[in-house]
């Protein structure tokens, strides 16, 4: 080491290092006179202009919030509009004792805590110079008690907003949704620069899903403000863009048809048009106003909604999952068809009940004395469960499960509004996974009718007719139709998604299955043939009834001795014309009792409603 | 050279002012530029933090510690700084890493260590000790440096840069980056080696934007000029050229500006206190204020001119340059030449620790020129 060190020559280094010293310090003049030429600029070339901004007045950047989109049915009635509101507010630099103010404007606003808190609240995470809430929708007499006490408050004042309104109340209470208050978690997932001055967003629904198109961006404008904080004038200013206008596939008049027909009883109804998956109704029973949630709904009455046991907060027709009953029955059919494992003559002999071969229980028919022979037209007619546990045991579990699939069974259709459940079709890797237990063969037979762990939303049963209607095509359900850039007149249509195209290996099959859903309707002895009697249009259909209540082996289901929330729930699915599909409904009425009196009846108002038909009343037969 | 200067001091016992001064190993110069510019700061948070006597005295007591260290500093010996720099570079790399397991959060970053009685950034250790090290690393051998020594002292200023700018605080891990990098240049590295650096980092920008998302190209966009975000970062921006344009050539007068008085311009008595200067004292206060950092910088290069071994030139060079970028960003950022990165203005801005911080330097720098011995050994 010692040899390879080099002598350091003092005199060489201290030129070398006084050499950089200097050209630092050169290099430090030069940079601190391109800061002097800045402060020439600003304090010299442009001190008119920034001395007229300042000369005792004060800048002001307020933001100027989008106008949000409205929201129209199909017909073009409003749905969801906005109404001016006034509201107090307060921007907190402008406020010199903060716990006055707040002090005297409870007093005199008669505020109440949760208001107080809630604005602290919103006080923590705003800056100092932005606008924050007091209170919204002040009444007219709200406001001229406040503008009489105004130079009490500096800092305060009553501001002009737009708020949300939902003209129909209930009845688009879950397919609209409705906007509210932004909070923490949303805070942070938001741009939070287009949403300054925003004081809504969409929570549930249309109104969340397509938040992005329906918010706008924001503008701002430079003010110039005197001491009192008046606007003296407008120095800079870049607009708005207001939100996408939204027209719905949904129509009004057949939510209400569907709404009221339902009369007292939960339940939903959804109504598609099966050859673009445009939904025209979309009901859940009960319902709710949208419009408390849209300026912060009171402790009071988010409570009484949250805890009210017919639980309206639920959206049933995309989260509630029933067992399909038979109305899954179709779909098994055109299973055995395509599998090969019947043919559309192949008969089954029903003397009420089945038995698994070399075991001793016996899986009842719902007709206790059995529908004799049958074969598929009669099956689905009649709503035989003898034959389909025959069929069910034959395809086995695997492959039932395997070609439900396709009809989107245990699959979230994709529909345009957030929170979808996926319901269950129920397989053996399932029960392995979930329960740790395998699977028996008594369930495949339980599956085949719909019932046991099935659970398919009621989206998901019109969805799969309208798949089945087409004869396979299967279309994205889409709750939006259109969309209008603001400020334009044309409504720009939304492209559909054409999800898929189930390939049969003889489309027949597609026709026997129909056919025998028109039997269930038009034939003699159809499980809803008084819904059909006078209908001058072919409706396919299928009747179900899900057991809510488990009935011990030899007991009997008596209607009248049961609770009614332990009554079963009705179903029926249809669609019409038979031969060239325009229109899909399902129908699940919670605790109906049966499909056939309860359910069919709501498909065929709203068949009629759809097709502008002028019908009596049917009279169910007894 | 001449010995008379060390023998005047047995010959004559009685008590003079010079003899004082030399004895504390007090500078007179730099001593007299700093205190001005601390009275130019007290008097100009008078006036941006609204009059505010109590804000006075807080600040008046970390002067009085700041300049406590800064004399305990001046009776160092540089040779014992030179020989703890190891030291001192290994403690400070132990707290940083500490802040980021146990750092207090102060404005969403992790920079606070809490020891108990008092709360501490680490980065300010760091202040001083990368320079020192790099300076003493470096002057271990002859000047200009090997390549390898230089691949060395660059990850030495590497590491604690990274770390401070993960906490995060951006603007003081280029401030404690840029007095490393001084070192290396003052030490003479080749200017083609230096080219060679800046070229490659100007080629380097355009191929990390290509592989940039659309949202962290609009930030760095944002960053860079912040007047397109007027909700935002340009807020600040634009109040603060608005106090500074209406001060034009001499100012609304002390006291008197209505931009930071109307409570208008945020951050004014910390970052944005230049603002309030512009405004009240005009183009020809700040110009003045400018030249007064010019003119203790000056100073301190000059002392370090005068060192007698390479690693106090190196060091009292650092100390001095890196002062000078401190005004630079500020002064930048409060006129909207440079991107906001928060760096208060040296010795003038309302705040402790970074006080204690430049003070101590200016003691490294005292003790730099007092300790020369007259005679070359």
């Amino acid at each position: 080491m010692a040899s390879r060190f080099t002598l350091k020559d003092h005199f060489r280094e201290s030129r070398l290092v006084n050499g950089r010293l200097l050209f630092a310090a050169l290099l430090s003049v030069i940079v601190f006179s391109v800061v002097i030429v800045r402060l020439v600029v600003l304090q010299v070339f442009e001190y008119e202009h920034f001395d007229s901004l300042s000369d005792r007045n004060r800048v002001d950047i307020e933001p100027l919030p989008p106008q949000r989109g409205l929201i129209y049915d199909r017909n073009g009635v409003m749905l969801a509009e906005n109404i001016p509101t006034f509201s107090l507010e307060m921007v907190p630099e402008k406020v010199k004792d903060m716990d006055y103010t707040i002090d005297a404007l409870t007093e005199l606003m008669a505020l109440t805590d949760e208001d107080v808190a809630e604005f602290r609240d919103r006080l923590k995470r705003h800056r100092r110079f932005q606008q924050v809430v007091i209170r919204q929708r002040l009444t007219e007499a709200e406001v001229a008690r406040f503008s009489a006490n105004r130079h009490r408050f500096p800092g305060v004042d009553i501001e002009g907003r737009l708020i949300r309104h939902y003209p129909q109340a209930n009845l688009f209470s879950h397919a609209v949704g409705y906007v509210g208050r932004i909070n923490e978690r949303e805070m942070q997932i938001i741009d939070q620069q287009n949403y300054k001055g925003t004081l809504q967003i969409g929570k549930t629904g249309v109104e969340k899903y397509y938040e992005d198109q329906l918010h706008g961006t924001v503008g701002y404008r430079q003010v110039e403000t005197n001491v009192q904080g008046r606007i003296v004038r407008e120095l800079m200013s870049e607009p708005s863009h207001s939100g996408d206008d939204l027209l719905l596939n949904l129509d009004i008049n057949l939510q209400r048809a569907a709404a009221e027909s339902l009369t007292d009883f939960n339940g939903s109804v959804v109504a598609m048009d099966p050859r673009n998956g445009g939904v025209l109704a979309l009901v859940s029973k009960p319902d709710f106003d949208p419009n408390l949630f849209v300026s912060g709904i009171s402790s009071k009455d988010y409570s009484a909604l949250r805890d009210s046991p017919e639980r309206p907060l639920y959206d049933r027709a995309l989260r509630g999952s029933y067992p399909p009953g038979s109305t899954l029955k179709p779909f098994v059919a055109l299973a055995g068809l395509e599998l090969g494992v019947v043919t559309e003559q192949s008969r089954v002999y029903d003397p009420g009940w089945y038995s698994l071969p070399g075991h001793q229980h016996r899986y009842r028919c719902w007709k206790s004395h059995g529908h004799g022979w049958v074969n598929m037209k009669d099956a689905v007619a009649q709503s035989c469960d003898t034959y389909f546990y025959d069929l069910a045991h034959t395809l086995g579990i695997d492959r039932l499960h395997q070609f439900l699939d396709l009809f989107g069974f245990g699959h979230r259709t994709g529909i345009d509004i957030p929170s979808e459940s996926a319901g269950l079709s129920p397989s053996r890797e399932w029960k392995r996974a979930s329960r740790n237990q395998a699977w028996f063969p008594g369930e495949t037979l339980i599956s085949g009718i719909g019932q046991g762990f099935n659970q398919t939303t009621p989206l998901q049963l019109a969805h799969a007719t309208s798949t089945l209607a087409m004869r396979g095509v299967m279309q994205e359900p889409r709750v939006v139709r259109a969309s209008r850039k603001a400020g334009m007149s044309e409504m720009q249509l939304r492209n559909t998604e054409r999800v898929n195209s189930l390939p049969m290996q003889d489309s027949q099959h597609w026709e026997a299955v129909i056919d025998s859903m028109v039997e269930v309707v038009h034939g003699q002895r159809g499980t809803a043939r008084h819904i059909g009697e006078d209908m001058p249009i072919n409706i396919a259909g299928k009747t179900g009834t899900a057991q809510v209540f488990g009935i011990a082996q030899d007991e009997e289901y008596d209607a009248e001795t049961l609770e009614r929330k332990l009554h079963d729930h009705a179903l029926f699915i249809a669609f019409a014309p038979a031969d060239k599909p325009e229109f899909v409904v399902a129908v699940v009425v919670e605790n109906g009792g049966s499909g056939s009196k309860m359910a069919a009846p709501i498909a065929r108002k709203l068949i009629i409603e759809h097709f502008g038909l002028e019908l009596d009343e049917p009279q169910p037969d007894q | 050279m001449n010995h008379s200067l060390i023998n005047d001091r047995q010959q004559r016992p009685s008590w003079q002012p010079s003899r004082f001064v030399e004895w504390l190993h007090i500078d007179a110069m730099l001593m007299l530029g700093l205190l001005l510019l601390l009275g130019v700061g007290l008097m100009m948070l008078f006036s941006a933090g609204g009059q505010d006597m109590g804000l006075i005295y807080r600040q008046l007591v970390r002067l009085g510690v700041a300049i406590g260290v800064m004399l305990l500093v001046a009776q160092i010996h540089p040779d014992r700084m030179r020989d703890s720099a190891y030291w001192l570079y290994g403690l400070g790399l132990m707290l940083l890493v500490a802040v980021l397991f146990f750092g207090h959060e102060g404005k969403g970053a992790q920079r606070w260590l809490d020891l108990g009685f008092f709360r501490f950034q680490p980065s300010e250790i760091m202040k001083l000790a990368v320079p020192i090290l790099v300076a003493a690393f470096l002057a271990e051998r002859p000047l200009p440096p090997s390549v390898w020594r230089l691949i060395v002292g660059l990850l030495l200023i590497g590491l604690p840069a990274f770390l401070i700018a993960k906490q995060p605080d951006l603007g003081t891990a280029i401030l404690i980056a840029s007095s490393g990098l001084i070192v290396i240049f003052l030490a003479g590295i080749r200017w083609k080696v230096i080219f060679a650096f800046l070229g490659s980092c100007a080629a380097a920008a355009p191929v990390l934007w290509y592989f940039m998302h659309d949202y962290q190209r609009r930030r760095v966009l944002t960053f860079l000029n912040p007047e397109t975000d007027p909700l935002g970062a340009g807020y600040h921006i634009i109040q603060s050229k608005i106090a500074i344009g209406s001060g034009g050539l001499f100012g609304q007068g002390w006291l008197r500006g209505t931009q930071s008085h109307l409570e208008f311009l945020p951050e004014r008595s910390t970052d944005f206190i230049f603002a309030v200067i512009a405004e009240e004292f005009g183009l020809a206060g700040a110009v003045l204020l400018l030249c007064l950092y010019l003119l203790i910088a000056g100073r301190g290069l000059f002392i370090a001119s005068q060192a007698q071994s390479s690693f106090s030139r190196l060091l009292a060079g650092s100390i001095s340059i890196t002062f000078l970028v401190y005004v630079f960003v500020n002064v930048g950022m409060v006129t909207g030449l440079l991107p906001v990165v928060g760096v208060p203005l040296p010795l003038v801005s309302y705040g402790g620790t970074s006080m204690v911080t430049l003070l101590a330097g200016f003691g490294i720098l005292m003790s730099i020129h007092t300790h020369r011995r007259m005679m070359s050994p």
